[in-house]
């Protein structure tokens, strides 16, 4: 139960409408520190919308978002401009439909991420371009970090060749490499396993994981391979028509009547019945 | 990186036939000559040239032979060159690919190894060049004229590819900034007496404070939107410099605009002139000579910023500005700023080319500043490949030196009647060639982009990726 004890980010009374619908109804839940949380749920659930109002894309209707840093300190991202939820709060995150720089090599995409530390080594611009102060040396210690995420994603062979150039599978693993780069708190993953055949989704597991033991970042996934999720994931929130129907362990969650019948569309009232019937 | 075999068996199955083939070479040059000689008789066969009061006809049938001749050989050694060069390599399609392919090398990388050195080369002796063809300084003054047109566009281009090519912002009121730069050298020197290198940082400085005026309302503008407000921006800055009569003096312009001088040193015939100085005697063309200089010294600036500022963290925002604006955004880049400094860094260029205008023209007037000149700025930028730099300057010299070579078609006279003014069909030429530019390279001249850090090995990257932005 880490994420109650020492969570990382706290949801609280999130609502979300578009006008008349609304998308995300109260919810409120939190993200364990270390823990990789997956958050689940069906089709149009608003698993998404909670990502875009984490990292400033939607401001909520209602409710708080509230992230605590290592050192005890707490950030409203609700109220941050949409850029600093990455560059203060460090909270990174992936796209449904991925959202790389085309055009640009594997290598640029890398060093975009790493934006804002190599704006302040080249000096705002203006000693970079007069070719003063320390922006060279910022800028191989920028490839060499891009390398290490190219190496770990096994990217490495592909760092000059454009970025739409690339498989599907590559171009997620990329995705996760330059959310990376930004050297985030908490990483969130939009469906990463999407599109990905079992070898794939397999070494994407054993990244997250490594991810998390290696570089303590903790993860938030939105996924709807179950198998992903009751593997790797700590802690489980499910979602349904925008309000938080099930939140615990795997095991918890996996055997809850009510995320079956949301997942098998049941009606409430059956919901006994299938509890009969799956002897739960 | 050694290439895998699956790779190398596609590559052999996709076998384009590679050998040289004599006959068909042969055959395709003689085409080839023929459409030259069908192109040459009109254009080179015959010169009229002066003796004393008389006009006369000599025949050059000698040169329209030599040049058919290097036409039909030249073409034979490319289909050589090509059969030699496909059978050393035949390529899987590089998109796609599951393992990296060494990438052929593109219309940038090829025009770059010759033209850049080449097109500087020309760019720095053009003068001197001028005056062994024309034998003479005064003889020179139309090339040398046209030269300075040529690269002030180059480097409007240049600016304005900042905007429009690196990040994707259409703007079509650039000329706003050029106009704002001319007029601030104008009403400084006039007013205040500065010299023309205190206004030229000024009038930079002027015109990049107008580019963040602009810049803040248009942020929220996407695609068509802000092109027509951008468009707009520009018409009003004009209408302005119309109806301020206090200031600008209105649609009759600043007049007498004090002269270029060299540092300090005026191009005058006196004892204190530029010719004494250097024990030279006084022509009027030193001063069109340093002008050319100096707006050719412009230009490379302007080309020597933006491609540092490509490697920069700033032009590599701009970029993945261009390409996906909410990725940008969330990677933590401040998307506002970025813009604003790529509409402040564009028009700066802008300006600089517009106190070089008013130091060349000695008057501004509205009139100069209208929404033509922006059009062609930016067709400069969309035909020469947005983002290219060496694509612009070619478009540069296609767009402002082909109409200056229609004046020359004189002979057209004697086809369509003495009435005919071939320069009148210069906007007909233009549009014409913009649609097909716009059929047969519709990313412009040069698409490829370059990337703008490696680690092991050069790929450019096929204009097909690269996205246009989206406002
Ligand atoms: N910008 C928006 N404007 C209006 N409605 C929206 C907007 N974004 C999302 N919605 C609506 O909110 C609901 C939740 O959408 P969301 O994309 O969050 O679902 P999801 O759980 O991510 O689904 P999926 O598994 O298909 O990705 C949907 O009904 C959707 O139509
Ligand atoms: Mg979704």
């Amino acid at each position: 139960m880490r994420w109650q004890q020492d969570p990382i980010l706290d949801v609280q009374h999130l609502t979300m409408r578009f006008g008349g619908l609304v998308a995300i109804n109260d919810l409120s839940f939190k993200v364990g520190r270390g823990d990789i949380t997956a958050l689940i749920g069906p089709n149009g659930a608003g698993k998404t919308t909670v990502f875009n109002c984490i990292t400033g894309f939607y401001k909520p209707t209602e409710g708080m978002l509230a992230l605590r840093k290592p050192n005890g300190s707490q950030l409203l991202l609700e109220r941050l401009p949409g850029f600093d939820i990455n560059w203060k709060a460090k909270v990174a995150r992936t796209f449904q439909n991925i959202r790389l720089f085309s055009g640009m090599t594997v290598l640029e995409n890398l060093l975009v991420a790493q934006h804002n530390p190599l704006m302040i080594s080249s000096g705002f611009t203006f000693l970079g371009v007069l070719g003063i102060g320390g922006y060279a040396k910022a800028e191989r210690a920028a490839i060499e970090r891009a390398k290490f995420w190219l190496e770990k994603t096994r990217l490495i062979h592909r760092a000059d060749d454009p970025a739409g150039d690339l498989p599907y599978g590559d171009q997620r693993r990329l995705e996760i490499a330059r959310a990376m780069c930004t050297d985030p708190l908490l990483l969130c993953l939009d469906e990463p396993a999407a599109g990905l055949n079992p070898r794939e989704s397999l070494e994407l597991n054993e990244l997250l994981l490594s991810i998390r033991k290696d570089h303590g970042t903790s993860i938030l996934l939105i996924e709807h391979d179950m198998s992903v999720v009751m593997e790797i994931s700590d802690h489980v929130v499910v979602l349904d028509y925008g309000t938080k129907i099930s939140d615990g362990s795997p095991t918890e969650v996996k055997n809850d009547p009510r995320v079956i019948a949301a997942y098998l569309g049941v009606a409430d009232e059956e919901i006994a019945k299938v509890e009969a019937e799956i002897g739960a | 990186m050694n290439a895998p075999s699956i790779t190398t068996s596609s590559a052999e199955e996709t076998q384009v036939p590679s050998r040289f083939n004599l006959q068909a070479a042969l055959k395709d040059a003689f085409k080839t000559a023929l459409i030259t000689l069908a192109l040459s008789i009109p254009i080179l066969s015959y010169k009229t040239e002066q003796n004393g009061g008389e006009l006369f006809l000599a025949s050059r049938w000698w040169l329209v032979a030599a040049v058919v001749g290097i036409i039909f050989v030249l073409r034979v050694l490319e289909h050589a060159f090509l059969a030699t060069k496909a059978s050393r390599k035949a390529l899987p399609d590089p998109h796609q690919a599951t393992e990296p392919v060494h990438a052929e090398p593109s219309a940038y990388q090829k025009v770059s190894r010759f033209a850049i050195p080449l097109f500087l080369g020309v760019a720095l002796s053009f003068p001197l060049l001028v005056y062994l063809v024309q034998g003479g300084l005064n003889e020179s003054r139309y090339f040398v004229d046209l030269g300075i047109l040529i690269l002030t566009y180059v480097m409007l281009g240049w600016g304005l590819n900042i905007v429009v090519g690196l990040a994707g912002l259409l703007d079509l009121g650039y000329v706003a900034f050029y106009a704002v730069g001319a007029y601030s050298y104008a009403l400084l020197s006039t007013t205040f007496g500065l010299s023309f290198w205190i206004c030229l940082p000024l009038a930079g400085i002027l015109a990049a404070f107008w580019g963040m005026i602009l810049g803040f309302p248009v942020l929220r503008l996407r695609g068509d939107y802000l092109a027509i407000v951008t468009l707009a921006f520009g018409e009003i800055i004009r209408l302005v410099l119309i109806n301020w009569v206090d200031l600008t003096n209105g649609g009759a312009g600043i007049s007498s605009i004090p002269r270029a001088t060299f540092f300090g040193v005026p191009f005058t015939s006196g004892d204190d002139g530029f010719a004494a100085l250097f024990g030279l005697d006084f022509n009027a063309m030193h001063r069109y000579i340093f002008l050319y200089y100096l707006i050719l010294g412009l230009a490379l600036l302007t080309n020597f910023v933006t491609m540092r500022l490509r490697r920069l963290p700033i032009g590599r925002a701009w970029e993945a500005l261009r390409e996906d604006e909410i990725a940008c955004r969330s990677l933590g880049i401040n998307t506002t700023n970025t813009k604003l400094t790529a509409f402040a860094i564009g028009a700066m260029f802008g300006g600089f080319a517009g106190s070089f205008f008013a130091v060349r023209q000695g008057f501004v007037s509205p009139e100069s500043f209208n929404f033509l000149e922006s059009a062609i700025i930016l067709a400069i930028v969309v035909l020469g490949g947005m983002g290219s730099q060496i694509g612009v300057a070619i478009a540069a010299i296609v767009l402002v030196g082909g109409p200056e070579m229609l004046r020359n078609l004189t002979f057209l006279k004697a086809v369509f009647g003495e009435n005919f003014d071939p320069n009148e069909y210069r906007l007909l030429l233009f549009g014409a060639g913009m649609v097909a530019m716009m059929v047969w390279r519709p990313r412009g001249l040069i698409s490829e982009r370059e990337p703008s850090v490696i680690l092991k090995e050069r790929k450019a990257i096929s204009g097909s990726l690269v996205k246009e932005g989206h406002g």
